[in-house]
């Protein structure tokens, strides 16, 4: 009974708090984007805060970390120092636009982008639905009002700026972006961020995410990307989650993929707190190919659940995931793969598996794959794993006279390596196999010179 | 291609075999549920008090409880008002040689195609016959008591042996566990129980026939099956119930405990009234079963082939407490037309070095939805404990839908947990194999399938395994009923 | 036996055979040879009725009946083998119930009583002799985990078993080590018979030192581009088809 009640006044905190800043939240934003909110905030309030007793969070309580005190961020606020100068990317050889997100918010002092191709906008969410609302309006909310979660109806209610991005058809845009999420403040923040990104027909692009932390607070923050997959395009975004072990986050990415598109979705989760990444993936048209990996290394109390969602949609399309988690201490870990073939999405290949080592009896993983299956024609398979690291490679190494924490460290970087060399961003994977090693070395895996945990 | 498809859908579209109604008297109680109801039945059966308590208690939990909704079945309301609790048939004979025995009863074990008097005794299979709740006849007992072995009806065993009920009665299957098992727990009308002492091995195999019959009645049959230490038994329970046009229920509980180093197999084959094809009628099985292994070294497995029922919801589970314990699960699952099927297992491991083997074959045809739903959970003190499950789903045409939902939870670093599932359509180029060797496409079908389910038809008792091959046959060949 | 007048075959949406003509009578052994792709497997899964190919024109008569109209079991009954290029593995079927069935099956439709049980073991142990297939393989699933020449020698069996009027080999030679490349041609001369006809698809002329043909076909880009006697078989051993190509168009 007190759990319901608990519940239900959780919710209604953020219910209230929505209504009691209603004009600020219109004020810092686009109508674009506040034409969305009401029905957002409805929608929220049917389930409010998901407990663990709602399937699709059975093994993440996320009332644990909304019960918190935050801070909400609802407008921009200045930042005392130069991010640019205290943000330089030192991966060798990794040469990229950087753009700077702080609490959620586009960075005011953001370098202008160089030598764009035409055509091509990356910007504040806020300032292009704004000024350049077509580029926008078709877009914003397409997949994420679908979505039947709670948390993301939350972010649509309180969204205001993020990340934005827009490739026009038939444009090759090589080099990629580095979005920059820096979470910064002295006191315990909320923070909601919105991205959007539109590739056209045709083209190509790539975008990497990279999550970090300034200080050492609680921070939460609720995160929600939407992108657009043009027919015969090729995308690729990429996402390295390394937060201080209080910075927890809630991550909803879409994706809807036209005919003979090509995505590449790859995520690095080092250091957090409680992290929650749930991806969807619509097959909107036929031959499209999506490859989805996720790895995830875990100490102390940190807890990351992986929830993917792959909708079928069209016959001939083909995706791929792989999911690979090593649990230290008392880490825990979920992983909740759907595979949806609906009725006539014949010719179907979907492919799944789920690969996890605990390291300590404390550290915990469930995993749930699901396949969902209703066309005939289809090839379809998924397989988890739990255990620990093969004893027979083990001796074999250690008979060949390597000692067994070098032995150890091998299998462990070779498990993780079969995600790691999917990475298509040469430099990219060099560097977040660097990170990887010293992840499982135990030392803290700095990304950037600035960075401190 | 298109030919293919027909042949599919013709030899997809068979009628059920079983489908009579045998017209023997039978002597019923009123339609729907109440506190009086529960006290009557438990009146009609001279049960002593702690029966009435255990009734009550599970009634009253029950009426506190939801429905279950989450698993991926369409559950048409169910008005448990309108339900007869309680149907024994009149005349309850109580004959030393089968010429005794009514010959109706007779007639309709003939019919469901296992004749008592012959095919059991000459296979030395002890039957004790449930037909709509009231066990009936029991053969071999004398056989079974001379090592001690109990095997016999529910009630008898209420009057006979009420220690050893009341100590393990709702040992595996509390009242409060679920929906269905509190509604069993309130009204089970007979079912069997079976008691094999220690260090005896069950000379035969041990068989119960279930059967829906008497219009409007819902069957609540109940069964304990106790292995003391180093025992061993296998236990074979069938089903079939008459084709009517309204759905009938069925919840039943099955409890096993097996103690040190103790043994159960327990095999169903599973054919209840389906339904019609344009799924009319059938009967909605929601059945608990659970087998805990208390003792070290002890192992529990479920074999089970079900092609009937409208709707099955079924999750026989096996939680591992005793160190070196064992768990095992097979299951082959065919839905056709309109049937729907939910069904999988639990493995909860609790002791040290537990295993458990999950080998699940799921077939839908028709308009059918076939799910798998498991649970293997590894408890942080269940050290070295190994898990297999391996989740195969085979579609017959492009209308049917094939599910697979595992949970997989573990809690130590030293146990080793893997699950595999695969969904594909029967292969054309081997039925096109099997027709260039001369085979019609109907009979490669059934070979096929019945290939794929090798491996748990290969667990189930040899006469079984012969009768549930046929079964698969039947139910996707259309040859007729 | 077997006439193909004009065949043209599809599949998906692309023309593999390009109009072929091809005459075999009762008592002959044709070889055909061709390139990889050139469709002579196509042509072999036409013959025996595989349905995801598109007939786009010609006629197919065999013993007198419009072959086209047959499902493929019929075909089977009335005499016509295939021995596939890559049998496939049928899990779970053991052998024996299969080849019992297909026997039966084949009787049957010739109004004949199946065989009993003792019979048919003492049918398959001659067939198995003749063909020096290791006793164990009958005793386990269809093809499953057959080597690729155990897959080869148990197609030959199934011949064997079946004594068919029109065999189809294709590349039954392939991944036979010598001594089973002359078995199985032994088995196929054993069952020569002047009723009886053999077409042997094969890349290598080898096979056709055992198994003489009558008459060698290339098929080249969906047609039968040149059709001579068995010494055509040694002349593409040696020259190639780049020869044909530059000899024939
Ligand atoms: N299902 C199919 N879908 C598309 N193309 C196909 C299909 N089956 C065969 N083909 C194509 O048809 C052509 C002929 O194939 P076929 O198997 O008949 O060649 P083959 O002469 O037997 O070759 P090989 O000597 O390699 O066995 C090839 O180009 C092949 O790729
Ligand atoms: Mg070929």
């Amino acid at each position: 009974m007190t759990l319901t009640a608990n519940k239900i006044a959780l919710s209604e905190k953020y219910t209230e708090l929505f209504h009691a800043h209603r004009s600020m939240l219109d004020a810092g934003s686009s109508s674009l984007l506040n034409r969305m909110r009401d029905i957002a905030i409805k929608r929220f309030e049917k389930t409010g805060i998901p407990g663990f007793k709602n399937e699709n969070y059975k093994y993440t309580n996320l009332e644990r970390v909304f019960d918190k005190d935050y801070r909400h961020i609802l407008e921009y606020e200045q930042v005392d120092v130069d991010l640019n100068e205290a943000f330089r990317c030192d991966v060798p050889q990794l040469d990229t636009h950087v753009v700077l997100l702080v609490n959620g918010w586009y960075y005011a002092k953001n370098q202008p982008l160089q030598n764009l191709p035409k055509g091509v906008v990356v910007g504040s969410l806020k300032q292009v639905a704004n000024e350049q609302p077509e580029l926008v309006q078709e877009y914003l909310n397409r997949q994420a009002a679908l979505s039947d979660d709670p948390i993301v109806a939350l972010n649509t209610a309180f969204a205001q700026d993020g990340f934005f991005m827009h490739v026009p058809d038939h444009v090759v845009f090589e080099k990629p972006v580095q979005v920059i999420n820096i979470m910064r403040s002295q006191d315990a923040i909320f923070a909601t961020q919105r991205n959007l990104i539109v590739v056209g027909k045709n083209s190509q692009a790539k975008v990497i995410f990279c999550d970090h932390t300034m200080s050492s607070r609680d921070f939460l923050t609720n995160n929600v990307t939407e992108v657009f997959v043009g027919q015969d395009a090729v995308v690729d975004i990429y996402t390295v989650q390394n937060q201080n072990n209080q910075a927890n986050s809630v991550n909803s990415s879409f994706f809807k993929q036209e005919a003979n598109s090509n995505l590449l979705s790859s995520v690095a989760t080092l250091h957090g707190g409680l992290i929650r990444n749930n991806l969807k993936v619509e097959m909107a048209g036929e031959h499209a190919e999506a490859n989805l990996y996720g790895m995830s290394f875990t100490d102390k109390k940190q807890h990351v659940d992986n929830f993917t969602n792959i909708e079928h949609a069209q016959p001939n399309c083909l995706s791929n995931q792989v999911y690979k988690y090593v649990l230290d201490e008392d880490s825990v870990g979920a992983f909740a793969g759907r595979i949806h073939v609906v009725r006539d999405a014949q010719k179907t290949n979907a492919f799944q598996r789920n690969n996890n080592v605990l390291l300590t009896d404390s550290a915990k993983m469930n995993t749930k794959p699901q396949l969902i299956i209703d066309a005939d024609d289809v090839k379809c398979s998924h397989g988890a794993t739990i255990g620990q690291i093969d004893e027979e490679a083990l001796f074999y190494l250690r008979a060949r006279g390597i000692g067994e924490a070098d032995a150890r460290m091998m299998l462990m970087n070779a498990f993780a390596h079969e995600v790691v060399q999917n990475i298509r961003v040469e430099p990219l994977r060099d560097r977040i196999d660097e990170l990887v090693e010293k992840r499982l070395r135990g030392e803290l895996a700095y990304c950037h010179s600035c960075d401190r945990h | 291609m298109e030919e293919q498809d027909k042949i599919l859908q013709e030899v997809t579209s068979q009628e059920y075999k079983f489908g009579f109604v045998s017209d023997f008297e039978s002597d019923s109680i009123p339609k729907g549920l109440n506190e009086d109801v529960i006290r009557t039945i438990s009146a009609k059966k001279n049960e002593p008090e702690f029966m009435l308590q255990f009734r009550l208690d599970a009634y009253r939990k029950w009426l506190k409880m939801p429905i279950p909704d989450w698993a991926y079945l369409k559950i048409p309301p169910i008005d448990f008002q309108d339900i007869i609790y309680y149907s024994a048939p009149k005349k309850k004979p109580q004959y030393e040689s089968l010429d005794e025995v009514d010959p109706d009863l007779i007639e309709t074990f003939n019919k469901l195609g296992i004749p008592l008097e012959e095919q059991k005794v000459l296979a030395g299979v002890a039957v004790d016959a449930v037909i709509d709740s009231v066990s009936v006849k029991t053969t071999f007992k004398e056989t079974l008591a001379e090592k001690g072995v109990i095997f016999c009806s529910f009630s008898e065993a209420v009057k006979e042996h009420p220690d050893l009920v009341k100590k393990y009665l709702g040992m595996s299957v509390p009242t409060s566990d679920n929906f269905f098992a509190a509604l069993n727990s309130a009204v089970f009308s007979d079912g069997s129980f079976c008691y094999i002492p220690k260090g005896v091995r069950c000379p035969m195999e041990l068989s119960t026939y279930f059967r829906i019959n008497a219009a409007g009645t819902g069957q609540f049959e109940r069964t304990l099956i106790v292995a003391e230490d180093d025992s061993y038994v296998s236990y074979l329970e069938g089903c079939t119930a008459p084709m009517r046009d309204e759905n009938q229920l069925h919840a039943a509980v099955v409890e096993i405990i097996a103690m040190d180093r103790a043994e159960v197999k327990y095999s169903t084959v599973q054919n209840w009234y389906p339904g019609n094809k344009e799924g009319k009628g059938g009967v909605y099985n929601f059945v608990t079963k659970r087998g805990i292994c208390r003792g070290e070294s002890s192992k529990i497995s479920w074999t089970q082939v079900e092609t009937g029922s409208a709707i099955t919801w079924k999750y026989p589970s096996v939680i591992m407490m005793g160190d070196n314990s064992v768990g095992e699960f097979n299951s082959v699952a065919v839905t056709n037309n309109h049937q729907q099927a939910d069904t999988g297992t639990k493995m909860i491991h609790i002791g040290k070095n537990t295993k458990s083997t999950i080998v699940s074959k799921g077939i839908s045809a028709g308009l059918s939805d076939n799910s798998y739903r498991g649970l293997v959970k590894v408890l942080p003190g269940a050290v070295n404990s190994r898990n297999f499950s391996q989740c195969d789903s085979l579609l017959l045409g492009s209308t049917c839908g094939a599910h697979t939902f595992p949970y997989i939870e573990v809690g130590n670093k030293s146990s080793i947990v893997e699950h595999e599932a695969t969904t594909s359509k029967i292969g054309e180029d081997q039925i096109f194999y099997c027709n260039q060797r001369g085979i019609s496409t109907e009979d490669a079908i059934g070979m096929i399938v019945n290939g794929y389910a090798k491996e748990v038809l290969n667990k189930l008792p040899m006469e079984f395994a012969v009768e549930a091959q046929k079964l698969l046959a039947i139910s996707l060949e259309g040859s007729v009923g | 036996m077997l006439t193909i007048k004009n065949l043209r075959v599809a599949i998906e949406g692309k023309e593999i055979l390009k109009g072929i003509n091809l005459e075999i009578k009762a008592g002959e052994v044709h070889a055909i040879m061709g390139p990889n792709g050139s469709g002579k497997s196509t042509l072999g899964n036409v013959l025996a009725g595989k349905e995801e190919y598109e007939i786009l024109d010609g006629e197919i008569w065999y013993e007198g009946e419009d072959l086209l109209e047959l499902s493929a079991e019929d075909r089977a009954r009335k005499g016509l083998f295939l021995g596939f290029q890559y049998p496939v593995e049928i899990p779970g079927v053991p052998m024996v119930n299969f080849i019992k069935t297909s026997v039966n099956e084949h009787r049957k439709f010739k109004g004949l009583e199946p065989l009993t049980a003792g019979e048919f073991l003492k049918l398959m142990r001659e067939k198995k002799e003749l063909v020096h297939l290791d006793s164990q393989l009958t005793n386990r699933s269809v093809n499953e985990g057959f080597s690729g020449g155990e897959k080869k020698k148990n197609e030959i069996f199934q011949m064997a078993m079946l004594e068919p009027k029109l065999a189809i080999l294709d590349e039954t030679d392939s991944g036979l080590d010598i001594d089973a490349l002359r078995i199985v041609s032994d088995g196929v001369n054993a069952l020569k018979h002047p009723e009886r006809s053999t077409i042997v698809i094969t890349h290598y002329q080898r096979l056709l030192e055992y198994i003489v043909p009558d008459c060698v076909h290339v098929l080249y880009q969906g047609k039968i581009v040149k059709s001579a006697g068995k010494e055509l078989a040694l002349e593409l051993e040696e020259k190639g088809y780049d020869w044909l190509k530059t000899h024939s168009l």
